[in-house]
């Protein structure tokens, strides 16, 4: 109680020693025309046709180490099923409500039910679906929905596999953060390339604590 | 000098800790490597971007809208993260943000912490109270962790441990992990880190850390990083304390499209960072179930408050700035007394200060304009610095005399070139044809003073410097100064 006590009169402090600052109280009406008249001059629209859109993505994907495979809708069970093979992934944590028809036969697949963050750094991977993919930036976009699920799933194993449509790439990031907006409050994160540091000698390299392995199956 | 916090109300002044620093060879060596290498890759993305000055522009304005509705976009981040279930604190200064964290840590129940890269709380030196209290924190983010586990201090915003290379590190990791057989393969160095640290995630129950955004729209919080330790932070604990400068708020959403767009490729030369967490308030089953976020001041409404320096807060801390300068290319960041280094450094740290320490910083230029021209948000930081220079010049008047004094004419010339934008391009184009000659020769030692090589090559326009960093020093030295 007595923190509360305390910030309450700091808060009633900084707050005044803002509007001192700048010389009087920001109002509400002011702040949003102040906001609208921002220019924003850059792209905010795809300028290059769809083929190049996809082309750009899986380059950028590939650039930043991530292995990406094209797949029509009925194949990627068969594509899952020989990624998973090739990673040596026998036992996969998949969220709620994943496309049940892309799961392969042969590995066990566990349906994360709150699994606790121990019992996932034994699983062989995690399998998801994305929200959407930028090609600019070769970014996948996950948020904590069905298909896509809790957070700590797709960053304790140490392998994610996950499947992208294309009608969900996207060419640039105001496009991407126009079509996140309705669920701006949703746990969202953004994916580019595996984990990944450059603090030693500022070369990047693969794999700290993030999955060290991302396969990307874009399909469509 | 390792092992003591940066702290600038005890630092040497810059010109006697840049001589101590350009003794250091090997150090030298590894930062004009690493700043070589991140700023090939920062050119060559943002040498991508057909739009990249209308990204700038856009991001400048929208921080600056910011500032300027400061008080309006805190309480509206305020009520929309505490009806998302977050606490909100608010700090006036760094004491106080302190003794808020130390207690609410307490009162979570464990006595430890993990930690995810945050200037802020080496600003606050937040690790030295923690350990205080009894409380044992660790650092998660790689170079934070070389630089714990080191005993070092942080020397670059965005890569603190840039000062050290692999050989150093493996030492540090052999001899404080205890694996003598360590490789000295950057992806060995990372390989250690991962299997020392998983453990710790999987069992400290609270973590600490800092924010790149909040967002006022939303209530939601952005933290953008590279290596996944961040992620770890964020959802495995069960209560996560933030502490943030209010200078991090932004006012909707939709700004990260112009945020996360210049940041990355400014910071570590990359399209996209791996990994950038957006969420709001706390989830029972994915991220805290505690969430405590605590804004505080500590002097940044002296910023606010100064119109000429105000534009300082938009900084976004991506250490373009840093990699660019030729000041600190020489010396490191460790010279500049404070976790903030670099020409953000020059100018953030004595305004941090009140500006009754680190007075010697924003002399730490050579006002080349290099920083300016990369800031991803337009922060005419040669023009802060000069407008600094004369508050310092002002102070100083009253009697103590000291450099200050010399420069108090040639400071008003200065300032009277920044504002004018054809004379500030000219002079602009001078430091770049004067970079040849000078690299070949001495590598840079003719333009670290920015005490007087800096004048003669701004106000001589058509010549170089005539005296070298050196035989200023010698002479100056033997004056008695
Ligand atoms: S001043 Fe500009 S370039 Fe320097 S760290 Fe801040 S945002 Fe980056």
């Amino acid at each position: 109680m007595a923190t509360e006590l305390v910030t309450d009169s700091a808060r009633a402090e900084v707050l005044r020693r803002i509007r001192a600052a700048k010389g009087g109280t920001a109002n509400a009406e002011a702040a949003r025309a102040g906001w609208g008249a921002v220019e924003r001059r850059y792209r905010r629209e795809s300028t290059r046709s769809r083929d190049v859109i996809l082309e750009l993505l899986v380059d950028r994907l590939q650039d930043y180490d991530a292995r990406v495979v094209r797949a029509l809708h009925i194949d990627v069970r068969a594509v899952a099923a020989r990624m998973l093979e090739e990673r040596k992934a026998k036992r996969m944590v998949v969220p709620r409500g994943l496309a049940s028809e892309w799961l392969p036969d042969g590995v066990e697949f566990v349906v994360d039910e709150e699994i606790p963050a121990a019992e996932l750094d034994r699983v062989d991977g995690v399998m998801t679906g994305a929200t959407l993919a930028i090609a600019e930036t070769g970014t996948v976009v996950l948020q904590n929905v069905a298909g896509q699920g809790r957070r700590a799933a797709t960053l304790v194993p140490d392998y994610h596999l996950c499947v992208v449509r294309v009608e969900d790439v996207v060419e640039t990031v105001p496009e991407a953060m126009g079509r996140l907006q309705a669920t701006a409050e949703l746990a969202t994160t953004f994916v580019s390339g595996p984990s990944a540091t450059a603090d030693i000698e500022m070369t990047r390299i693969k794999g700290v604590h993030g999955p060290r392995f991302l396969d990307i199956i874009l399909v469509g | 000098m390792s092992g003591t916090a940066l702290d600038p109300k005890t630092a040497p002044t810059f010109p006697m800790a840049a001589k101590t620093a350009m003794g250091d060879t090997q150090l030298r060596k590894n930062v004009r490597h690493a700043t070589d290498v991140i700023q090939a890759k920062r050119a060559r993305v943002v040498g991508e971007m057909p739009d990249w000055q209308e990204l700038r522009e856009a991001g400048k304005q929208v921080r600056q809208h910011t500032m300027e509705n400061l008080d309006f976009y805190l309480e509206e981040f305020e009520a929309n993260c505490t009806r998302a279930g977050g606490v909100v604190h608010w700090a006036r200064d760094a004491e106080e943000a302190r003794r808020i964290i130390v207690e609410l840590v307490k009162a979570s129940g464990s006595e430890e912490v993990i930690k995810i890269k945050s200037m802020t709380t080496e600003e606050i030196q937040l690790n030295s109270a923690l350990e205080a209290a009894g409380i044992h924190p660790f650092e998660t983010d790689l170079a934070e962790l070389i630089i714990q586990l080191g005993q070092d201090r942080p020397s670059h915003i965005v890569v603190p441990a840039l000062h050290k290379n692999r050989h150093e590190i493996r030492a540090i990791f052999q001899r404080e992990m205890n694996l003598p057989e360590l490789g000295d393969q950057p992806h060995d160095l990372a390989d250690a880190a991962r299997m020392f640290l998983r453990e710790k995630f999987l069992r400290v129950k609270t973590g600490v850390s800092g924010a790149n955004f909040l967002i006022a729209e939303t209530g939601g919080v952005c933290i953008v990083e590279s290596e996944g330790n961040g992620r770890m932070c964020l959802t495995l604990p069960e209560t996560l304390i933030m502490v943030a400068g209010i200078d991090k708020v932004i006012p909707r959403y939709q700004d990260l499209e112009v945020l996360l767009q210049l940041l990355p490729r400014s910071a570590t030369g990359e399209r996209m960072n791996p990994y950038t967490s957006i969420w709001t308030g706390v989830d029972a089953a994915d991220g805290p179930r505690v969430f405590h976020v605590v804004l505080m001041d500590n002097a940044r409404t002296e910023i606010l408050a100064d119109e000429e320096a105000r534009q300082t807060l938009n900084c976004i801390r991506c250490a373009a700035c840093q990699n660019a300068c030729p000041v600190y290319r020489q010396t490191g960041g460790h010279a500049y007394g404070s976790v903030y280094a670099g020409p953000i450094g020059a100018i953030l740290t004595p305004q941090l200060q009140e500006m009754h320490y680190a007075q010697s910083l924003p002399y730490a230029s050579s006002l080349c304009g290099a920083c300016y021209e990369v800031c991803p948000v337009k922060i005419n930081i040669p023009e802060v610095l000069i407008h600094l220079r004369n508050k310092v010049v002002k102070q100083n008047t009253a009697g103590v005399a000291g450099f200050f004094d010399v420069e108090a004419g040639a400071m008003k010339a200065m300032a009277m070139i920044f504002r004018s934008e054809r004379r500030f391009r000219a002079a602009q184009r001078m430091g770049r044809v004067a970079e040849s000659p000078l690299v070949g020769k001495d590598g840079w030692i003719g333009w670290l003073p920015g005490l007087l090589g800096g004048w003669t090559q701004v106000r001589d326009l058509q010549e170089m410097p005539k005296e070298t960093f050196r035989d200023w020093w010698e002479r100056r030295g033997k004056n008695g100064n």
